[in-house]
C-alpha cells in the first residue's frame, strides 16, 4: 500500500513537470497530431482505392487512429523503463533488492504510474480537438454508453496486459546476456502484432485468427475497437476474457521467474 | 576544402574505431533498425494484399517509392547524425568546446557522430529496392540511373537540411524540439507513399515549402514512364537549395548562442 | 597581452517558481528577469604572466572567460587579445589558445589517447615537425608515455586530466585558460599538474590564467590574484595583499569574501 501512496505522489510530480516543459507539451500534442492526419490520409486513400475492401467502417478506423494517438504512452512498447534496464545490467538492482518491498510489485505500479501519467497530459488535447475536426477526420462519439463503459473497462485491462508483459521482458533480462537484443527483438515484435502498424482487422483472416490469441491482441487492439463499435457481442467477449487471461498468465511467470532471478541474484552476489 | 574532407574522414575512422570497442552493441542496434524498418514493409504487404493499387500506384511502384527514400533518409541519418544529436551536446555544454577549435562548426558537429548503425535500414532498402526494381517493369536508361543517383543525393541533403534546422532550433529552445520530428521521422513514415496519395495541397507543400516531393514524387513519375521529359532528371538536384535557408539558420543560431550564453 | 575595457555582459533569465499552481500559469505567461553577470569589468594581463581569477560562485568567472575565448559575446566594452577581438576574429583567436575545462574531457573516450592527439593534430594543422617535437616533450614532462596507448576511459582521473592539459597545448598556445584543473584529484597528480604548469610557464612564457576554488593552486602558481564579485572587478593585487599573518588562506579567502559582501 504504501508504493501505491509513493507512485501517486511519483505520478503528481511528473504531472507538474509535464506542465512546467509547456512547449515541450505543447509541440508533443502538435506532433501527435500531425501523425494521426498522415495516418489517416492514408487510410483515406485506401478508402478510395476501394471500399469494399475495407474491414472496419472508416469512422471506425478514425476512431482507432486517435485513440491510438492519446493512449500512446499506455501501449508503446518501446517506452520502456531505461533505469530498470540499467539497474539489472550493471547491478544496482542489488540495491533495490536491499528494500523491505516486493520487486516485481514495486517496479510494475512504477510502470503503470509512469505510462498513466504519460498518457493523461496527452489525452484530453487530443481527443477534444480531434472531436471538433472536419467531418473527414473527426472523431465520433462512442457507439453507445455501454460501449464507452466497456471501452474503459478494457483500455485499463489492456493497460495492465502491456505493463505485464514488459515485466516479463525486464525480468527475462535477469537471465539473458544481452538486454538490448531482448529489448529490440520484443519490440518490433509487439509493435507488429499489437496492432500499432496497421490494425488487427485489415489483416488476412487465417492469419488474425492467430494473431487474436496471443496476448499481444490484448493490449490495444480490443479498446481501440471496443469503442467505436467495431468489436463487439460475442467477439467481445471473447476478447476481453483473453485479456483477463494474458494478464493473469504473464503476472504469474513474471512473478515466478522474478522470485528465481531474485534468488539467484542473492547466491550470486549481484 | 580538402583540409576539411581529409579531417571529415580522420573523425569517421575515430567515430567507426570507437564504435568498434562495442561490437554486440552495434550489431544489435543494426538489426534493430532493419525489423523496424521490416515492420513498416509488412504494414505495406498486408495492406496490398487486400488492396490492389492507392492512388494510381501499385505494390512494387509504392516498393520502389518506399526504397528509395529510406535509402536517402538512411544516408542522411548516417553522416548526419551529429545535428540529430545536438541538442544533447548543446546541453552537456560540448559547443563551447567546438567554439574553442579553429575549425568549422559544422564540420565538427558532423564529425562528432557517424552512425554507422544505420546499415541496418541502409540493407533493409536495398533490398525492397531490387525487389521493387524486378517486379515493377521499369525501364532502365541511363537517364533513369542517373535520376535514381540524384534522388540520393537530393534526398540525403534534403533529410540534412532539416536535421541542421532542429539543430539550430535547439540554440533557441531544447523543449519544444519534439515537433520537427514530423519532418524527419514522419517524412520516413510516411515518405512510403508517394505524395500525391495525401492530397493536393501536401503535394504543393511538398514541392514548395519543404521539398519531399522533388525527390520522390516527381523523379518517381519519370522513372515509371508515367512522363518523358529529362527535365525530371535533374530536379531533385534542387532539393540541394534546400540546404541555404538551413545553414541561415544555423549561423542564426550560433549568433544567438555566443550573446545568450548557455 | 590580454586587455579587457569596460566589459558589460548581461542575461535574461526566465522566472521560474516551484509548486502546482505557478506550473499552470507558467503554461500562459513567462515572466522574465535581466540578470547582470559583468558589469565594467577591466585589466590587462601581460605576456607570460600567470593570474589566479577567483570569486565566489556565479560571480562572472566563467562569463569572463568566455568572453576571452571568443564563445561569448559582451554588451559593451572591449577587449583584445594578442590583438585581435575574440569573438571577432573567432578562427585565429582560438588557434592561440588552449583551454582546460577541469569538469568536461575533450577526449574521445573509447579509443587511445594518442588517437585523440592525432585528430587534434588535424583540427589545429600543426605541422608533422612541430607536432613531434611537441608530443615528445609533453610526453616526457607529464610522463605520459605508458598512457597514450589507452582509452580515455580506463584512466584514472589524475592519468585523465594529465592528457587533457597535454591536449591543451599540442599546438603551442600563447595563452592558456585553465578552470578548476585539479578538481577531485589525489595530492600526487595535484602537486605534478602545478609543477608542470610552473615550468611550462617558465620554458615557453604561456600566459596562464587560472580560475579555480582551490587556494592551493593559487598559491602555487600565481603572483597575481583578481577577484571578481557580484560581476565587478573587486580586486586586482597579490597573493600578500589579502594574506592575514599565518590565517589557513581558505579561511582568509572566505574572510575576504564576507568583507566585500558576495
Amino acid at each position: 500500500m504504501r508504493a501505491v501512496k509513493k507512485y501517486t505522489s511519483f505520478f503528481r510530480l511528473r504531472f507538474s513537470m509535464g506542465l512546467q516543459y509547456r512547449a515541450a507539451a505543447l509541440a508533443g500534442v502538435v506532433t501527435q497530431f500531425a501523425w494521426g492526419f498522415m495516418e489517416i490520409m492514408v487510410f483515406r486513400a485506401f478508402y478510395e482505392a476501394d471500399a469494399s475492401a475495407f474491414p472496419m467502417t472508416f469512422s471506425a478506423t478514425v476512431s482507432y487512429v486517435w485513440l491510438q494517438q492519446a493512449f500512446l504512452a499506455f501501449f508503446m512498447a518501446w517506452m520502456m523503463e531505461n533505469e530498470i534496464f540499467d539497474a539489472i545490467v550493471n547491478g544496482d538492482v542489488a540495491y533495490e533488492l536491499c528494500r523491505p518491498v516486493d520487486i516485481y510489485w514495486m517496479w510494475f505500479s512504477r510502470s503503470a504510474a509512469n505510462r498513466l501519467s504519460r498518457a493523461v497530459l496527452r489525452c484530453f488535447p487530443i481527443l477534444i480537438v480531434a472531436g471538433f475536426l472536419p467531418a473527414a477526420y473527426r472523431m465520433e462519439a462512442p457507439a453507445g454508453a455501454a460501449e464507452f463503459f466497456l471501452f474503459l473497462l478494457t483500455l485499463v485491462l489492456g493497460l495492465l496486459v502491456t505493463v505485464a508483459f514488459c515485466m516479463l521482458i525486464y525480468v527475462l533480462a535477469f537471465y539473458t546476456v544481452s538486454a538490448q537484443g531482448l529489448r529490440i527483438l520484443f519490440v518490433s515484435c509487439v509493435e507488429f502484432l499489437s496492432g500499432a502498424v496497421i490494425p488487427l482487422p485489415f489483416f488476412p483472416d487465417r492469419m488474425r485468427m492467430v494473431m487474436e490469441l496471443l496476448p499481444f491482441a490484448s493490449m490495444q487492439n480490443v479498446p481501440l475497437r471496443v469503442y467505436s463499435g467495431d468489436l463487439m457481442g460475442a467477439a467481445l467477449w471473447r476478447a476481453a476474457g483473453l485479456q483477463l487471461f494474458w494478464l493473469a498468465a504473464l503476472t504469474l511467470a513474471g512473478k515466478l521467474l522474478c522470485r528465481r532471478a531474485v534468488k539467484r541474484v542473492a547466491v550470486q552476489g549481484g | 576544402m580538402k583540409r576539411g574532407l581529409k579531417l571529415y574522414g580522420h573523425y569517421i575512422s575515430i567515430t567507426v574505431r570507437s564504435m568498434m570497442q562495442y561490437k554486440v552493441s552495434f550489431l544489435l542496434t543494426a538489426v534493430g533498425q532493419f525489423l523496424v524498418s521490416f515492420n513498416v514493409f509488412l504494414g505495406i504487404f498486408f495492406l496490398f494484399q487486400r488492396f490492389s493499387n492507392v492512388k494510381g500506384f501499385s505494390y512494387s511502384e509504392v516498393l520502389l517509392c518506399f526504397s528509395i527514400m529510406l535509402l536517402e533518409f538512411s544516408l542522411a541519418e548516417m553522416y548526419a547524425r551529429g545535428f540529430d544529436m545536438f541538442p544533447n551536446l548543446v546541453r552537456r555544454g560540448e559547443f563551447d568546446r567546438i567554439m574553442v577549435r579553429p575549425r568549422s562548426p559544422i564540420l565538427q558537429v558532423l564529425g562528432s557522430r557517424f552512425e554507422l548503425t544505420r546499415i541496418g535500414r541502409m540493407l533493409q532498402a536495398v533490398v525492397m529496392f531490387v525487389y521493387g526494381i524486378s517486379v515493377s517493369g521499369v525501364n532502365w536508361t541511363f537517364g533513369k540511373v542517373m535520376t535514381v543517383v540524384f534522388m540520393l543525393i537530393g534526398g540525403s541533403a534534403l533529410f540534412t537540411g532539416l536535421f541542421l534546422i532542429y539543430a539550430s532550433l535547439s540554440f533557441f529552445t531544447l523543449e519544444g524540439l519534439e515537433f520537427m520530428n514530423v519532418f524527419t521521422d514522419g517524412a520516413r513514415e510516411y515518405g512510403k507513399y508517394p505524395v500525391n496519395v495525401y492530397g493536393k495541397r501536401m503535394l504543393q507543400f511538398c514541392t514548395f515549402i519543404v521539398p519531399y516531393a522533388l525527390v520522390q514524387y516527381y523523379p518517381l513519375l519519370y522513372l515509371l514512364g508515367r512522363v518523358d521529359s529529362p527535365a525530371y532528371i535533374f530536379i531533385p538536384l534542387l532539393a540541394v537549395l534546400f540546404l541555404v535557408p538551413c545553414y541561415g539558420l544555423w549561423r542564426f543560431g550560433v549568433r544567438h548562442y555566443q550573446s545568450a550564453g548557455s | 597581452m590580454i586587455t579587457m575595457e569596460h566589459i558589460c555582459k548581461s542575461y535574461k533569465v526566465a522566472k521560474r517558481d516551484a509548486g502546482f499552481k505557478e506550473a499552470c500559469k507558467a503554461l500562459l505567461h513567462r515572466d522574465y528577469e535581466m540578470i547582470s553577470a559583468l558589469s565594467d569589468v577591466s585589466f590587462e594581463i601581460g605576456d607570460g604572466e600567470m593570474v589566479g581569477y577567483i570569486g565566489p560562485n556565479g560571480a562572472g568567472k566563467s562569463s569572463t572567460i568566455k568572453i576571452l575565448s571568443g564563445i561569448l559575446t559582451p554588451d559593451s566594452g572591449t577587449c583584445l587579445v594578442n590583438g585581435r577581438v575574440p569573438w571577432k576574429d573567432r578562427i585565429r583567436h582560438v588557434r592561440d589558445i588552449g583551454v582546460v575545462f577541469g569538469q568536461r574531457s575533450q577526449l574521445w573516450w573509447d579509443v587511445p589517447v594518442i588517437d585523440s592527439f592525432e585528430l587534434l593534430k588535424d583540427i589545429y594543422s600543426i605541422p608533422d615537425s612541430i607536432y613531434q617535437s611537441n608530443m615528445e616533450e609533453l610526453t616526457e614532462r607529464l610522463s605520459l608515455s605508458e598512457l597514450i596507448r589507452t582509452p580515455a576511459r580506463q584512466l584514472s582521473l589524475g592519468q585523465r586530466m594529465r592528457c587533457e592539459i597535454a591536449a591543451s597545448l599540442i599546438h603551442s598556445p600563447d595563452v592558456l585558460f585553465l578552470d578548476e584543473p585539479t578538481i577531485g584529484l589525489d595530492a600526487v597528480s595535484k602537486l605534478a599538474v602545478r609543477d608542470f604548469i610552473l615550468k611550462q610557464n617558465e620554458i615557453h612564457k604561456t600566459t596562464v590564467i587560472l580560475t579555480t576554488h582551490d587556494m592551493q593552486d593559487i598559491e602555487a602558481l600565481t603572483k597575481r590574484i583578481i577577484l571578481i564579485g557580484k560581476g565587478k572587478i573587486l580586486m586586482d593585487g597579490t597573493l600578500e595583499d589579502i594574506r592575514r599573518g599565518d590565517r589557513n588562506i581558505d579561511e582568509t579567502v572566505a574572510e575576504l569574501y564576507r568583507s566585500y559582501g558576495i
